[in-house]
């Protein structure tokens, strides 16, 4: 089993006739991980959505003493921070913006990894060779480097954020792909299609496109996870919304007190081992589920 | 000329346009910065007429049209001039080459730690395939996937550094300390180094026990293992000179493509660990906005990037006598 670079069977497309002929789970591992992963997916998303609901008002404000240990006190279920602001809220508030930057950092390289995949392996010759060298490029330097400068240029907001993140991620999207569409390219149906007269444009988009995308939805979800990952790691060099609150700054800021109230570091940092573990085993278990290959233990 | 040759002068050959993208790209993210050079001075100096804003303009070559301005970039990085930091007083070249040694340091260290404890858990899993073992190492390397190193390294701090108060949390050396000998110094640093090392490599071990169990599971079957068998080796024997060296090729070339990703978690973990590497030099730079020294660091780490995977895939030519003759 691989995690970065999924493969997929022989079969073109039909993701959903996989799923629905996979009599009854069998690969009992496969879905066990994907169950796990769509409960800890469904928690988070719960607890973002109501996170305005079962907290009105801003997370920002006083709320009790500072520094209250998880568990003292009732209403402060996981503490206070240094400021007397509850922890629980915070937490709670920053779900949301961790979901946000991830999905759409996601989109964007997904978006752009399609787009270059699909016409890299279509057309081959020189269109391929330009995009196979700018996707090289993107996967030699090192790019949490090239996401902190972009983020500084641009200023830190959520949109400059996911752009940052999402323009580094594209070329892994890119290579699974184009490596589905040069097989679907020598395929019959699309010998077919040319010879029916249809111009590359309805070719790409009717046929080779759909036909290419199976090994991405298993890498989508890896996508989220490493998304989250890198925004935290922004947040917590300082470079998240300012606006926002976040998880990564969350920990940024417990750093201070490590040494008394380990709590504030730790607390935030597990909300976001949770999140991310939450699309990793989402994708494996997708990867178990419509890799025939993978040996069924 | 002998293909060997003929193979490391083409690699070389293609080596090239990928370092040229690279200048560009600095060059043009250089470009893309609000305010100049120029208006930077001015800020640091506190106020600036306009003649005096022009006359530096002139002086930094600022005045001239952008192309020849790029020629003007690529000769001072022939040099090794990348430029002044302002906001750290000194030339970005020199503040980048004093804080390249740590970084070295910690990342080989990472990496070495990461191979030998990935390798032997991706081994151990491999053997134990489809038991609970094997089951437990895939989630423990699935969390290293999965956990912020930032968070993991804060985390180490608090159990080795505070509660049981085994390791330094912080810093390369003891402040202060009064060093017996060479021997005594290098005792301090690797006592400094253990837990950053531990915490950078935690995201390569999981990668590495991943790659050598598909690895050795791809080749276990095949014939030439249970020829090996069949001589009469032991099982020991089976695994490391004849499975384990299979794993290696992979090994090898997945470490030589993750390399911008550590240099990446170096900026974090440096962060966390007050470690005086160009990580950290990445991190005052993002504090103080200095654009240009990040720049600097940016490409100085995606030239030993692509160094380095030079450098893999002639390796990678010497490990496997098949390779040049695919290419």
């Amino acid at each position: 089993m691989s995690l970065s670079t999924p493969t997929h069977g022989g079969m073109p497309g039909g993701i959903l006739q996989r799923l629905m002929r996979t009599p009854g789970l069998r690969r009992l591992r496969g879905s066990r991980a994907l169950l796990v992963g769509l409960l800890l997916l469904a928690a988070v998303v719960a607890v973002a959505l109501s996170a305005g609901l079962l907290y009105p008002g801003d997370p920002r404000d006083m709320a009790g003493p500072a520094g209250t240990w998880p568990g003292i006190d009732a209403r402060f279920p996981l503490g206070t921070d240094m400021l007397g602001r509850d922890m629980a809220a915070a937490m709670a508030h920053s779900a949301g913006t961790s979901l946000t930057v991830g999905i759409a950092a996601a989109t964007l390289a997904l978006l752009v990894g399609i787009a270059a995949g699909v016409l890299a392996g279509y057309f081959g010759g020189a269109v391929d060779d330009v995009l196979m060298r700018i996707s090289e490029l993107f996967q030699t330097m090192p790019s949490l480097l090239f996401t902190i400068i972009l983020v500084v240029i641009l200023g830190p907001t959520t949109a400059s954020i996911s752009f940052a993140i999402g323009i580094t991620a594209w070329p892994q999207i890119a290579r699974l792909v184009r490596a589905e569409a040069v097989r679907v390219r020598r395929l019959d149906y699309v010998d077919a299609a040319v010879t029916l007269g249809m111009g590359h444009g309805r070719i790409v988009l009717l046929h080779v496109l759909p036909n290419s995308l199976a090994p991405v939805v298993v890498a989508a979800s890896i996508l989220v996870a490493q998304a989250i990952l890198s925004d935290a790691s922004l947040s917590f060099l300082g470079l998240g919304d300012p606006n926002g609150m976040s998880w990564g700054s969350m920990v940024g800021a417990g750093r201070p007190m490590l040494r008394t109230a380990w709590y504030m570091t730790a607390l935030p940092g597990g909300a976001i081992f949770l999140t991310v573990m939450g699309f990793m085993l989402i994708g494996n278990g997708l990867n178990d589920l419509l890799n025939p290959r993978t040996p069924v233990r | 000329m002998p293909t060997s040759l003929r193979y490391v002068f083409r690699r070389l050959v293609q080596a090239l346009p990928m370092a040229f993208a690279i200048v560009l790209l600095n060059f043009l993210l250089l470009k893309l910065t609000p305010g100049d050079l120029a208006d930077v001075i001015a800020g640091e100096s506190g106020s600036a007429t306009p003649e005096f804003m022009e006359n530096l303009r002139r002086l930094y070559g600022l005045d001239i049209p952008v192309h020849l301005q790029f020629l003007n970039y690529i000769q001072g990085i022939l040099h090794f001039d990348l430029g002044y930091s302002f906001r750290q007083g000194m030339p970005v070249g020199e503040l980048i080459l004093e804080r390249l040694p740590a970084t070295i340091l910690l990342s080989l260290t990472a990496i070495l730690f990461a191979l030998l404890v990935g390798v032997l858990l991706g081994v151990v899993a491999a053997r134990s395939r489809g038991s609970l073992l094997d089951e437990a190492i895939s989630v423990v390397s699935t969390m290293g996937f999965a956990t912020p190193l930032f968070w993991v390294g804060l985390m180490l701090i608090v159990l080795f550094s505070i509660e049981l108060r085994w390791l330094p949390s912080a810093g390369m050396v003891t402040v202060g300390a009064d060093y017996r000998g060479r021997w005594d110094e290098w005792l301090d640093i690797g006592r400094h180094l253990v837990l950053p090392a531990v915490t950078l490599s935690l995201f390569f071990l999981s990668i590495y026990v991943r790659i050598t169990r598909s690895a050795m599971l791809e080749v276990y079957g095949l014939d030439f293992v249970r020829t090996a068998r069949a001589k009469g080796l032991t099982e020991a024997r089976v695994v490391i000179r004849h499975v384990l060296r299979n794993a290696l090729l992979p090994i090898v070339t997945v470490t030589g493509l993750q390399l911008g990703a550590i240099f990446g978690g170096t900026v974090v973990v440096e962060t966390v660990f007050g470690w005086p590497g160009l990580g950290r030099l990445a991190q005052e730079a993002v504090f103080s906005r200095d654009v240009n020294l990040l720049l600097g660091i940016f490409l100085c780490s995606s030239f030993i990037v692509i160094v380095v995977n030079l450098a893999v895939d002639l390796l990678y030519a010497a490990l496997d006598p098949r390779v040049e003759v695919r290419q």
